[in-house]
């Protein structure tokens, strides 16, 4: 677990040592992302290396929002200013990027017969 | 027997009491989430949050205090996202197989949700500052606090933005896909990483590994695209 931790956290700085660098439009932790990949392709013995650890972390990813999501409340008095202009853009955008989204991605992919059957969902589930 | 009163302001100025308030919190909410099947309106984030909410409100406890024991938890933001590698690299193949309609749905998603933001917002009269700052609220918030920045707007207004639009997107993601009858995991994935960020991937996670995987990818891709995007939206829009 600590050899994951730390191998994560060695893409992690080195991605930010090169966004900040580089001046990239990415944040460091997206641009480790693309690092370890990278890696993985290289090395695919690194993939199950680190799958028990990284696993475990990836199912707790809420846990990680907690803090950030907590700064709403400190922040209630700015929000409550615009609160209805602010809510109903946050929300009504939400939904249509969402379907838009969803849509075109579904749509290109008939066209381009890019289907998957394994990759729908079954039918009377969740 | 010491003074509660004593014990109690020890506790207040150590990291551990916060700490350990948002580890609870987050598990109780998520054995609620669990408990009610995963539906969708039982986010395990927004109900941590309430929680800590009340918590903090009745022991008149500052946002700087307990940040000062949940940056820990907050830290792990960063190796929570290098981390999205892996579902990345196993799902590489089926990845390379969708790149044109990943990128429709980024175009399609990540354009939606800038410009129907802004539209709706100048309607009610927002412009200015609280404009740039709704701008980047689909991003992952580290990239939209940077937009946000460069336009103009308040890093922690843009802050909360973008963890309600998470939470909202992570909520309605299921039943609004369902009611599209959209049934690729791949694509209701991908939509939610685009529109709601990490919050949005979590409850892909949750709900479907491919759907997590691609809702990842979403994520990251929606990121550079906003960066480009968000200028030229919000220059257009007279912001």
């Amino acid at each position: 677990m600590i050899r994951t931790l730390a191998l994560i956290l060695t893409f992690q700085l080195a991605g930010e040592i090169t966004s900040r660098g580089l001046g990239l439009p990415l944040p460091g932790p997206v641009v480790g992302l693309i690092a370890l990949v990278l890696a993985c392709i290289l090395r695919p013995a690194l993939a199950e290396a680190i799958r028990p650890t990284t696993t475990g972390l990836l199912s707790h990813l809420s846990l990680f929002f907690v803090p950030a999501g907590v700064g709403i409340v400190a922040h209630w008095d700015l929000l409550r200013d615009q609160g209805l202009g602010l809510a109903v853009a946050l929300m009504g955008s939400t939904l249509l990027a969402i379907a838009a989204g969803a849509w075109a991605f579904t749509a290109v992919a008939r066209l381009t017969g890019s289907e998957e059957r394994e990759a729908l969902r079954d039918q009377g589930r969740e | 027997m010491s003074d509660p009163v004593l014990i109690w302001s020890y506790l207040a100025q150590e990291p551990l009491l916060w700490l350990t308030a948002t580890l609870l919190a987050y598990l109780g909410g998520d054995a609620v989430s669990r408990g009610l099947g995963r539906a969708s309106w039982a986010n395990p984030v927004l109900i941590a949050v309430i929680l800590l909410a009340v918590l903090l409100g009745v022991t008149g406890t500052d946002y700087a205090t307990y940040f000062e024991g949940a940056q820990f938890v907050h830290f792990m933001l960063g190796p929570a996202t290098v981390a999205l590698a892996l579902p990345l690299y196993d799902n590489l193949p089926r990845v390379r197989r969708a790149a044109l309609p990943m990128l429709a749905g980024l175009l399609a998603g990540s354009g939606v949700a800038v410009v129907s933001a802004l539209l709706i917002a100048r309607g009610f009269g927002i412009e200015g500052s609280v404009l740039a700052s709704l701008a980047p609220k689909s991003t992952t918030a580290p990239v939209a606090i940077g937009i946000a920045e460069q336009l103009g707007g308040q890093p922690t207004l843009t802050a909360a933005l973008v963890l309600l639009t998470g939470i909202f997107g992570a909520i309605v993601v299921t039943p609004l896909l369902n009611a599209l009858k959209i049934r690729d995991w791949r694509a209701r994935g991908f939509a939610v990483g685009v529109a709601a960020h990490g919050i949005g991937t979590a409850r892909a996670f949750q709900v479907n590994a491919t759907a997590g995987a691609f809702s990842g990818i979403g994520m990251g891709l929606n990121a550079v695209l906003t960066a480009i995007i968000a200028p030229v939206a919000l220059r257009l829009m007279g912001g």
